[in-house]
């Protein structure tokens, strides 16, 4: 195994329980997010560009964003 | 050394599912879901890999070279996108579990009250 | 049984947090073991046996013209593994769409603002700049993406989202009620709509053909054109079309959520 995909796997293994960590859902979203670009890096390093860029736009954009979304709901229920 | 992305995708799938597990706000569990659903995509990108295999693209090598497995990665690539689709129904649930019970704390949604 | 009394029931009847963690790392324990015995018997990684995937990659340049096995494997030779992935996905957003639909105690309004008699200012001038300037060029990386699909990584998944977010980027530079306007949900959900039922028409275009449902009919091109892997280019639009319109209708039911459904001034839901 080359260096890279060692290092990339140790980055995701490090990164998973980061998110967990988090208990704030807010700060959450955004590590989910550098966790999604982290995954991405890894897929690319498995010699899969195209699951990478799907990692990189679902995983660092997408996700993110519906969780901001529905965090935005949730806080502003008492209205 | 080569047994370690299947047991960093162990590694991952049992973190994300201790956060469930301990989890004190619906979002936080939804996202740790999509932490366990991750682990897969590790574990099924590795089955399918070859040592110093290319991606399985063509364009610009000869069609002959080793490349790496490529029904792994389209199962891997529709996965990752409808797994998010599924996250967002289950971010809508807690929504609406907050709007109908007030609380988002897991261990306050009793199912048969009300 | 009275309300006073059922609280504490339920508390001491309930697991503790600290008994919860420590169940869950004996099991957890027992769970890694049985997983890692299961993952030791497989083939080392990186010394990959499966014939299925071998095949296809030397046979799939030749026989369907496309240089990515990847979207050639989702769109043709497993096609129809991909047409349920689809349906999951719709099924998903048609179930995030039921839950959050406006209620009867809700109705639409402008956006409030917490302090009193404040109202919610539009972005900055340099975010509006950027994000318009930035929907033009992320629009058109969608479409290229899609419609590369067969020659590069890429196809109609990843196109897909990456228009959503070009979407997305109209709704962080202006005012959203503004957006409402240019992105009606009807034809949100006729986009949608039509992307699940044109991934299956075209199979079933197939069958009127004379050839198996989903197989590749259109008279296919020299491998590295564009339009050169027949059907699979189509069945990538398609699959491109109904992303975008899910992910989009996803991203407007929670914007509505937020911003434009409020409770109606007096009246509490149960």
């Amino acid at each position: 195994m080359t260096v890279l995909q060692i290092v990339a796997l140790a980055l995701v293994a490090v990164g998973a329980p980061a998110v967990v960590a988090a208990r704030d859902p807010l700060r959450q979203a955004f590590v989910a997010s550098f966790y999604g670009l982290l995954l991405g890096v890894l897929f690319f390093a498995f010699a899969a560009p195209d699951v990478a860029l799907s990692s990189i736009v679902i995983g660092s954009v997408a996700l993110p964003t519906i969780i901001l979304l529905a965090l935005a709901k949730i806080g502003d229920k008492d209205s | 050394m080569s047994f370690l992305p299947f047991a960093i995708a162990i590694w991952i799938f049992l973190v994300g599912l201790y956060g469930v597990v301990t989890s004190h706000h619906l979002v936080h569990l939804v996202i740790c879901l999509s932490v366990v659903q991750s682990s897969t995509y590790l574990l099924l990108l590795g089955i399918g890999y070859r040592t110093n295999g290319a991606a399985s693209i063509f364009v610009d090598i000869p069609p002959n070279t080793k490349a790496v497995d490529p029904v792994v990665k389209a199962l891997t690539l529709t996965d990752v996108v409808v797994g998010a689709a599924v996250t967002a129904l289950l971010l809508a649930l807690a929504v609406q579990a907050q709007k109908r019970f007030g609380t988002l704390d897991p261990d306050e949604l009793d199912p048969l009250r009300d | 049984m009275s309300p006073g009394e059922g609280p504490a029931r339920r508390r001491d009847s309930e697991i503790s947090l600290a008994t919860r963690r420590r169940l869950f790392l004996v099991s957890g324990a027992v769970l890694a073991a049985l997983m890692t015995w299961a993952l030791a018997g497989m083939p080392a990684f990186g010394d990959y046996h499966g014939i299925y995937g071998l095949l296809l990659n030397r046979v799939a340049v030749p026989q369907e013209h496309a240089t990515n096995v990847i979207t050639a494997v989702n769109f043709d030779y497993r096609g129809f593994d991909t047409l349920g992935e689809e349906f999951i996905l719709f099924a998903a957003v048609l179930g995030l769409a039921l839950i959050l639909r406006e209620r009867r105690d809700e109705e639409e309004g402008p956006p409030d603002d917490d302090a009193v008699g404040r109202q919610v200012s539009g972005a900055s001038v340099a975010v509006r700049l950027i994000t318009v300037a930035l929907v033009g060029p992320t629009v058109l990386l969608a479409g290229y993406i899609i419609a590369h699909g067969a020659i590069t990584p890429g196809g109609g998944f990843q196109g897909g989202v990456i228009a959503a977010t070009a979407l997305l980027f109209v709704y962080l530079g202006g005012e959203y009620l503004a957006l409402r306007r240019i992105r009606p949900l009807p034809l949100v959900e006729i986009t949608k709509a039509t992307g699940a039922a044109g991934f299956v028409l075209i199979g079933i275009a197939g069958l009127i053909w004379g050839v198996a449902f989903l197989d590749n009919w259109l008279p296919k091109g020299t491998p590295g054109d564009v339009f050169s892997a027949g059907t699979m280019q189509l069945l990538s639009v398609a699959v491109g079309f109904e992303i975008t319109g899910g992910f989009v209708l996803i991203l407007s039911e929670f914007l509505d959520q937020t911003i434009v459904l409020r409770r109606r001034r007096g009246v509490r839901s149960g």
